[in-house]
């Protein structure tokens, strides 16, 4: 059941090339062993062929997180926590998100802001 | 509520000496040490829905909800909010929500409606729709809706591996072992934090010794858990916590929309990630807002559905003694589980915290899961010792591994685990031992030694080893993270140090995360690297004969837990107690004349294949005792073999026929005895030693005095058994089978009875000192009399 049975890794580099031989001269990087943005698509059309939604989607803002590093991950969560930004600066934060390729997690981010706003957790 | 069953008695010293003094050894009981409370519906303190509870309720209009559960749209809270946008197929929902909870309610134990179908309604119902449907199933009910709608077929099961000193080579050596009893996750986490990469790579190191593909968790702050994972030290996360009301979410500094971006942020770096919710959360923080466990979790369950993780730990986890302190408490456990399992989430069910001090009441809390089957039956198993699980005791722990054994074998389900035998354990311990001290010292993270590997192979827990160097965890831990040490490091480190298939192993969960299958709902590898899913492995029960099946190599595997005795075992332990009499054949007994002649009539096989009785006494012991009890009241005894029957009536009657005095003693080597008069029906006797296994060598004498005393119509002294509380029948009753089986193979049908020469060695007896009862009865004779 595997969605794409020739991932590449986010480095580009196929799975099948994950060998004790390459192992050894050196020439496996972390990047080779990280999941890529079209797998994760992969995986969603999959999930969303068998009526897994919600998962689907979840799985499609993860392709686009994978271009972020794990400190603007740690933003994008920090500022989403109660009371940490104020309306526009969410506002601009979708507009950051939209920006580097991340329209869906851009969309959460504005719900988010609107939601907030209702319920007073803005700063 | 009366109060009766909760005061105490009186303090009058009249009252008191009038109590029923069951009662003082019942208050002493460890159930007593639970404490159990009164429902309190305004505090959460309730398991199932009351008519304070929100109502389902669903309205929409233009395709938006505008009433969710009795709220409008504009009283929406954070939970209603991104429920209704992102949690409910509004295309189902109308559908769905007009169904009677009743009948949804009995779809779910219903074989003939499919889980699919069932799923599809799930995804358009309201969290109180789905509370109010798990509700109205009782607990047989549940345990078969819940084996019908979880979603991998496969069942598996997670342990905790932990220890106090955060030591690797333990932590190493009790994660392969782990293994080795079948768990197909583990979790780990530190009591001091910044040890977390040391444990994470001692994790994964031995969670890939002897076969591939267990998950590894290592349990820490996100930013901590997102890194460690990021370099391939973990493979998944379940400590997302959910809450069921916006004031308990806000309080954990969290709202529906950051957990949804951390859902999304793990999957982005190929980790596995299940969010953790369940009873008993919200009310700690008080913060419950008046609504019973189950709606709370149906509220979490929705959320976890709505933020797209794959899956939940739930079923009350660290709330499980709250929700196990009120009425109906372990079935609302139970409840949430399936809540989760019918919108399609993978279940990772509890089990994970000790609700009791009673064993009784903790198991009764987890069997009714065992029996239907989970995705994982625990979310942690504690397979360390309760003091090293740094999580605190799970409801099983490593003290319980061989009970749960016993119980999987009793009822024959799949419980995930086996006995993997001590030399396999033997050689795992060590192998992953020596793994994380090749890794440690390839990547210069510090010597682990002989004199240390040695001790983690052999540890129970972290108690055995010596607490000599108290940095080294942390400076390993500090060079991991600094020197950005990951996967593939270890990888090759262990190929350098000529551990090539753990490194290989390595590789392939790096391959499998590039692929990202593992991502998919209750995903796992099995020990052959095949990902089972809930898209590969879709649990398809639909009544008996479907399902997840148990096949004939499994069963075996169940079968053969530690301890079970055979034949063959039988015959090497008998044959071991030869020796303290021998028993010669001088011809066919005939009829005595002597009016003081007691018989002693012995069972086919006494002291030819079987020398030792039930209690452990060797059975010239007994036979001394019961001769010496003869001789002493002024009788004399002749020992005859009764040669065709095993019946201990017909055995003591035909001696009885053989004596002067018409009285006899019959005995089978097992130590049952009687004593039988030649004019009384087979089944009638005059004394019977039926509790082969309490009988003492005290007793036997005493049987033998009181048959002289028949023979010389004296008044014989009562024999009363010993006071037990021995499981009889669980002790002894496999080896009566085996013993009688043998008695059987001896009898000669039709041959009448032969009289024996008995002579008892000079010394001491042989043989017979393996068991404590019997070396207890190696007193000589004489002196055992003066007694």
């Amino acid at each position: 059941m595997t969605a794409e049975a020739g991932a590449r890794a986010l480095s580009g580099r196929p799975a099948e090339e994950l060998t004790l031989e390459r192992l050894a001269t050196g020439e496996l990087v972390p990047g080779d062993i990280r999941i890529s943005a079209e797998t994760l698509r992969a995986q969603a059309d999959l999930a969303e062929s068998r009526d897994y939604g919600p998962f689907a989607a979840n799985l499609r803002r993860a392709a686009e997180l994978t271009a972020l590093d794990d400190a603007e991950l740690f933003h994008v969560y920090e500022m989403l926590r109660p009371g940490r930004a104020s309306a526009a600066e969410l506002t601009e934060l979708a507009a950051w998100l939209e920006a580097h390729g991340a329209a869906l997690n851009a969309e959460l981010v504005r719900s988010a802001r609107d939601a907030y706003v209702r319920r007073g957790l803005c700063r | 509520m009366s109060d009766e069953g909760t005061t105490r008695p009186a303090s009058s010293g009249a009252a008191r000496s009038r109590r029923w003094r069951r009662l003082d050894l019942l208050d002493a009981r460890p159930i007593h040490l639970d404490q159990l409370t009164v429902e309190a519906p305004e505090q959460g303190l309730v398991a199932f829905p009351t008519a304070a509870d929100r109502r389902p309720s669903l309205r929409m209009e233009d395709g938006r909800v505008v009433e969710l559960d009795g709220q409008p749209e504009a009283d929406f809270d954070l939970l209603d909010e991104f429920i209704a946008r992102f949690g409910l197929d509004l295309a189902v929902a109308p559908e769905a929500m007009a169904i009677d909870s009743l009948a949804v309610a009995r779809m779910l134990v219903d074989i003939d409606v499919p889980r699919a179908e069932i799923q599809r309604l799930a995804a358009g119902m309201t969290p109180a729709k789905l509370a109010e449907v798990v509700a109205l199933l009782r607990p047989a009910e549940l345990v078969l809706a819940v084996a019908k709608m979880r979603v991998r077929r496969t069942p598996s099961n997670q342990a905790h591996i932990t220890n106090r000193l955060d030591d690797p080579a333990l932590l190493a050596a009790d994660a392969a072992t782990a293994v080795a009893y079948g768990f197909r996750e583990l979790e780990t986490t530190v009591p001091v934090l910044e040890h977390a990469p040391s444990n994470a790579l001692a994790l994964l190191i031995g969670s890939q010794v002897g076969v591939p593909g267990a998950l590894t968790q290592c349990s820490v702050e996100e930013a901590a858990e997102l890194e460690l994972g990021l370099r391939g030290l973990t493979t998944y996360a379940e400590t997302i916590s959910l809450y069921g009301t916006e004031g308990a979410f806000v309080d954990g500094d969290d709202t529906p929309w950051s957990k949804a971006f951390l859902c999304s942020a793990y999957a982005s770096r190929g980790l596995k990630m299940r969010v953790t919710s369940g009873a008993g959360a919200e009310v700690l923080m008080a913060a419950a807002e008046g609504s019973s466990m189950a709606s709370l979790e149906s509220r979490c369950v929705s959320l976890t559905w709505a933020i797209g993780s794959q899956g939940t730990q739930n079923g009350g986890i660290d709330g499980a003694s709250v929700a196990g302190s009120v009425p109906d408490g372990f079935r609302e456990l139970l409840a949430e589980n399936l809540m989760a399992m019918t919108r399609g989430l993978e279940s990772c069910s509890g089990n994970d915290t000790l609700v009791s001090e009673s064993d009784l009441r903790r198991m009764g809390r987890t069997m009714p899961l065992l029996l239907a089957g989970s995705d994982f039956l625990f979310s942690g198993f504690g397979f360390v010792r309760r003091h090293d699980n740094m999580f605190g005791p799970s409801n099983l722990n490593g003290e319980d591994l061989d009970d749960y054994l016993a119980i999987q074998r009793d009822w024959g389900f799949d419980g995930v685990l086996r006995w993997p035998g001590e030399a396999t354990i033997g050689e795992r311990r060590e192998r992953a031992a020596r793994a994380v001290a090749a890794v440690w010292g390839e990547l210069g993270l510090g010597g682990i030694d002989e004199a240390r590997i040695d001790a983690a192979v052999a540890a129970d827990s972290s108690q055995d080893l010596p607490e000599d160097r108290p940095h080294a965890v942390s400076d390993a831990a500090a060079a991991i993270r600094e020197r950005r040490i990951g996967l593939l490091d270890a990888a090759e480190a262990l190929r350098r140090r000529g551990f090539t298939d753990e490194a290989e192993r390595l590789l392939a969960m790096a391959r499998e995360r590039v692929r990202g299958d593992l991502l998919q709902p209750a995903a796992i590898f099995d020990e052959r690297m095949r990902c089972l899913s809930a898209f590969s492995d879709p649990n398809d029960y639909a009544g008996p004969g479907t399902g997840h099946a148990v096949s004939v190599a499994r069963r075996a595997e169940i079968a053969a837990v530690r301890g079970v005795l055979d034949r063959e075992a039988l015959l090497r332990e008998q044959a071991s107690a030869a020796g303290d009499v021998e028993l010669r054949e001088i011809g066919e007994a005939t009829a005595g004349e002597d009016p003081a002649e007691v018989v002693v009539a012995v069972s086919p096989a006494f002291g030819l294949a079987l020398h030792r009785a039930l209690d452990g006494l060797g059975v010239g012991r007994i036979l001394r005792e019961i001769l010496a009890g003869i001789e002493e009241e002024g009788a004399r005894a002749r020992v005859v073999r009764v040669r065709s029957t095993i019946d201990l009536g017909a055995i003591g009657l035909a001696g009885a026929r053989l004596a002067g005095s018409g009285i006899a003693v019959g005995i089978q080597a097992k130590g049952t005895a009687l004593i039988h008069r030649r004019d009384l029906r087979p089944l009638q006797n005059l004394e019977l030693y039926s509790v082969a296994p309490i009988i003492d060598a005290r007793l036997y004498r005493l049987l033998g005095a009181n048959a002289a005393r028949h023979a010389k119509r004296g008044r014989p002294v009562p024999a009363q058994n010993p006071y037990t509380d021995q499981a009889i029948t669980a002790r002894y009753h496999a080896r009566v089978v085996a013993m009688t089986a043998v008695e059987r193979e001896h009898v000669v049908a039709g041959a009448p009875p032969v009289e024996l020469a008995v002579a008892f060695p000079p010394a001491e007896p042989l043989g017979v000192g393996e068991l404590a009862p019997a070396a207890v009865g190696l007193a000589p004779v004489g002196e055992e009399a003066r007694r």
